[in-house]
């Protein structure tokens, strides 16, 4: 299975370059400039059994179990049998889920110890960035990612800010400890673009007395980088038809802003577009409607219940805190069932952090919208819930065929739990990325520390 | 009122549905009764509310008197009203419009001297969106742009904590001289952290009343070096007497440390350690000191270079040594999810921390260290009648309150965002008009 996996990947790694030469550049030997370095941790087959499973798409198995081999998840299901020489794990009644899986961080980008020198997340030189990269400014030794990963964190976006209204391109990780960013990149995924809608960029930028200083002129702004894309996309799709046909051609100019915009035109990059009020988020649709893309998701969505259908309608996720709100004007009319709403209107909802706290509870906050939502007569059950953290959130990031579910061939990224992980006590018991065993709340020599974290006070707790 | 009620009973009642506006006597049956006095957990236990007070709290047994509305309380748990020691409520609507923005002070005439809580705005939303999670007490904090963020403002005194609660009206600010606040930023003390103890201390000796001033210091009255006001020296004497406490934002081992030395000199100075979060590392020297501790138990990232040993068993090894702490949320947003803290509490619980103390950090703990535990913080009978029933666990996250009580009147489980939910939980009600007609 690992072996198809690898070729499966290694096939649509070429698609996309021979899709979009301007994007990737050229081929060289080996691994293509700026792909994933990534290598799973060495694992054993293993079996968990005895627990109870979320497994990510909504189904709940009562007293089941897993088996992990080769990095990938072999069975699922109850009365499993092991096969000899496997490790075998007695869940002990507890619970087990697929990894949490967060579409909005920024370690890395603004890692702590939050310095000057680490603000490496907004390029606030220009209203469109979409040519800076976040894996560019990704420092692997934030201590965040390790914090994380003992709250269940397998997988993570990291994102530019949302200074600009086009902020640049984010990247998806495997969360595990390394010491180049290409070593964390998780393999296949595509790369998202930050938008931004509303307050931020009108604000950074209208205060220095340039475009945008009103919501008008953030959308003119869009459209005005759309319009150049479409072009941009002209000249490589007719260079490309010629290339196609055997004839001579001259390759246009790049253009490393227009080249991710591209990307997004030709559904290589997905959008992930910070936006709080219902009708910023109407006008953006709008927008794609005008130029043809599609929006992987709304970030921060603290408005989408009030248009949950058109949502569902578009095919758009919203990736949502269950409680932040007032903080800003474009976030007063925040509610806590935001994401069951969301949900009950048959559209994707996602739990997401832009937290280095936050993210190490997305559990909790999945739990505190279906306990809200109770209270006001939407009943969704658990199992539904925790899609919301993991296979939404993969679908969000494009990688839901390789991760956020437990189902057979997909990546065994998975997480036994001390108890049902919407109860606040709760703790990540054993986690695993691709099978291997990165983190075990009470095996010391598991749990990774950052070069930063050596000779400061502080280096030996792991939550 | 009281005499009214009784005889009146089931005509209050009928209004009651309607406005609640009204305090009444009220028993509380049936739930397991937390009453933060000695660790005292009552099953089946009864807690009758007359008037604004508690009137008695027991076992099964306790007499309900006649007249008094009945809620059973059965499978259901029962605590004293929350109290946070660390919010904004009151003090900004949104935080990013300076214009709602009524903590912070830079550059005028006073500092320690300003009281935060005479700008409090009783009609804020935030109150009732935080006190139908149960937070029925808080204090609110002077100069906080960004909580935990130390180098944000100019003067090392940002002005004084006030207490609040949050039964709603013009009468919500209980005490509005409860703390002198310190957040040692460097900015007005030249750079150097070194400096701000030295800026503590002048400002405290030069405002020391007359008969405790050494010998060759300055006069109190006009502006000294340090305290800029007649204001700052009359609020900073208080201080050096003991009247108020000195509320210090301190989140580094060694610096809290050296704030403890100040006892020495200033023998009968309450101080409070606020953020605290290497406080596990100085856990023993605290417990000498007798020097409580606030903290946000979820802030575990070395988030600056004060806080590098920050960690979710912060709370857990502060019980281990006997130091005395309350616990507040650790998000960023001190007003709009003050609200936050059980989850916390029950944070702390799972890393550690035993249950009834997570509880005690939330309830009776804030409570003695703000110094209104004769009127709060315990199911005790003649305190103020701040009670929550829990559908479940109150630290769980899953939980919520059914009733909330705040002196005695029962709120209603309504607000701003209540309303919004119900006005969008069926989109499809606009096929007959637009939900801007659904109130």
């Amino acid at each position: 299975m690992t072996r198809l996996r690898g070729l499966l990947l290694g096939a649509s790694a070429l698609a996309i370059m021979v899709a979009a030469p301007a994007t990737f550049g050229q081929e060289g030997e080996g691994r293509a400039a700026h792909s994933s370095s990534y290598k799973p941790m060495a694992s054993s087959p293993t079996m968990i059994t005895n627990v109870n499973i979320y497994d990510g798409r909504g189904g709940l198995i009562e007293g089941g179990s897993i088996i992990m081999a080769g990095g990938d998840i072999v069975a699922v299901g109850q009365n499993l049998e092991a096969e000899a020489g496997m490790v075998i794990i007695d869940g002990d009644g507890q619970w087990l889920t697929p990894g949490i899986i967060d579409v909005h961080s920024h370690f890395g980008v603004y890692a702590s110890p939050q310095v000057k020198a680490h603000a490496d997340g907004n390029e606030i030189t220009g209203a469109n960035t979409a040519e800076v990269w976040a894996e560019h400014g990704v420092w692997p030794q934030d201590p965040g990612f390790a914090r994380a990963q003992a709250a269940g964190v397998t997988a993570l976006q990291i994102l530019p800010g949302s200074a600009n209204l086009i902020g640049g391109r984010g990247v998806t990780l495997k969360n595990v400890p390394a010491r180049t960013v290409q070593a964390m990149k998780f393999p296949g995924a595509p790369h998202g673009v930050k938008f931004a809608c509303g307050e931020n960029p009108k604000r950074v930028y209208g205060q220095k007395g340039q475009s945008p200083f009103t919501r008008m002129g953030n959308v003119a702004g869009y459209r005005a980088a759309w319009a150049k894309a479409t072009e941009y996309k002209r000249s490589w799709d007719q260079y490309n038809e010629k290339v196609s046909a055997g004839e001579d051609a001259t390759p246009p100019t790049r253009d490393l802003q227009m080249d991710t915009l591209m990307g997004v035109l030709n559904g290589e990059i997905l959008i992930q577009n910070h936006c709080y009020r219902a009708d910023d988020m109407a006008n953006i649709i709008e927008v794609s409607k005008e130029f043809g893309f599609k929006i992987s998701a709304f970030h921060h969505a603290v408005e989408s219940y009030k248009i949950a259908d058109i949502l569902a309608e578009n095919d758009i996720c919203s990736a949502m805190w269950a409680d932040w709100w007032g903080f800003k004007m474009e976030a007063l009319d925040g509610i806590r069932e935001n994401a069951a709403l969301v949900h009950n209107a048959g559209a994707c909802a996602v739990i997401h952090s832009d937290s280095g706290i936050g993210i190490q509870r997305l559990n909790q906050e999945a739990a505190k919208t279906v306990a809200d939502a109770r209270k006001a007569g939407l009943d969704i059950p658990l199992a539904e819930a925790w899609s919301w953290v993991s296979y939404n959130a993969a679908k969000a990031l494009g990688i839901e065929d390789q991760t956020g579910s437990l189902e057979v061939g997909k990546d065994a990224d998975v997480v036994l739990w001390t108890a049902n992980p919407f109860s606040v006590y709760a703790r990540a018991d054993k986690v695993f990325i691709d099978g291997a065993l990165v983190y075990d709340m009470n095996d010391e020599a598991t749990h990774a520390v950052s070069d930063f974290r050596l000779g400061f006070p502080g280096e030996g707790d792991d939550r | 009122m009281r005499t009214f009620a009784k005889y009146l009973a089931p005509l209050m009642f009928a209004a009651a549905t309607i406005t609640l506006a009204h305090a009444e006597d009220v028993a509380i049956v049936g739930g397991t009764v937390h009453t933060m006095e000695d660790g005292v957990v009552i099953e089946n236990g009864v807690v009758i509310i007359s008037g604004d007070q508690i009137e008695a709290v027991g076992g099964p047994d306790t007499a309900v008197p006649e007249g008094y509305r009945v809620i059973d309380a059965t499978g259901k748990q029962v605590t004293p009203g929350l109290m946070s020691a660390f919010t904004l409520i009151g003090l900004e609507e949104v935080s990013l419009e300076g214009a709602t923005v009524d903590h912070s002070l830079s550059n005028t005439f006073y500092t320690a001297g300003f009281e935060v809580a005479k700008g409090f705005n009783p009609d804020t939303p935030i109150i009732a969106i935080n006190r139908i999670e149960g937070l029925t007490r808080a204090v609110i904090m002077p100069g906080f742009g960004v909580p935990f963020n130390e180098n944000n403002n100019k003067s090392i005194f940002p002005g004084q904590a006030g207490i609040i609660h949050l039964g709603g009206g013009n009468d919500a600010v209980i005490n509005s001289q409860a703390a002198v606040v310190v957040y040692p930023g460097v900015g007005d003390v030249g750079g150097a952290r070194g400096a701000v103890l030295d800026y503590l201390v002048g400002a405290l000796r030069e405002s020391k009343p007359a008969a405790k001033r050494r010998r060759g210091s300055s006069a109190s009255g006009g502006p000294g070096r340090f305290a800029k006001s007649p204001e700052d020296k009359a609020a900073l004497a208080k201080v050096v007497s003991g009247e108020m406490p000195l509320y210090v934002l301190e989140n580094k081992a060694s610096k809290i440390l050296q704030l403890l030395e100040l006892k020495e000199e200033f023998e009968d100075m309450n101080l409070i350690i606020l953020g605290a979060a290497e406080a596990w590392i100085v856990a023993d020297e605290l417990v000498e000191a007798g020097v409580p501790v606030v903290i946000g138990p979820t802030n575990n990232l070395p988030s600056s270079f004060d806080s590098l040993a920050a960690t979710l068993y912060n709370a857990a090894r502060l019980e281990d040594a006997g130091v005395e702490f309350a616990i507040v949320a650790g998000g960023f947003s001190a007003a709009h999810n003050a609200r936050l803290l059980p989850q916390d509490a029950g944070n702390a619980v799972a890393n550690g921390l035993s249950w009834q103390a997570g509880l005690e950090a939330i309830t009776i703990n804030p409570a003695k260290i703000f110094g209104i535990d004769a009127s709060f913080g315990s199911l005790t009978a003649g305190k103020e009648a701040d009670v929550v029933v829990w559908d479940g666990d109150p630290l769980e996250v899953m939980t919520s309150p059914d009733h909330v009580f705040i002196r005695g009147e029962e709120i209603e489980l309504v607000s701003r965002q209540t309303r919004l939910r119900d006005r969008y939980i069926d989109l499809g009600a606009e096929a007959d008009k637009p939900l801007a007609y659904k109130k």
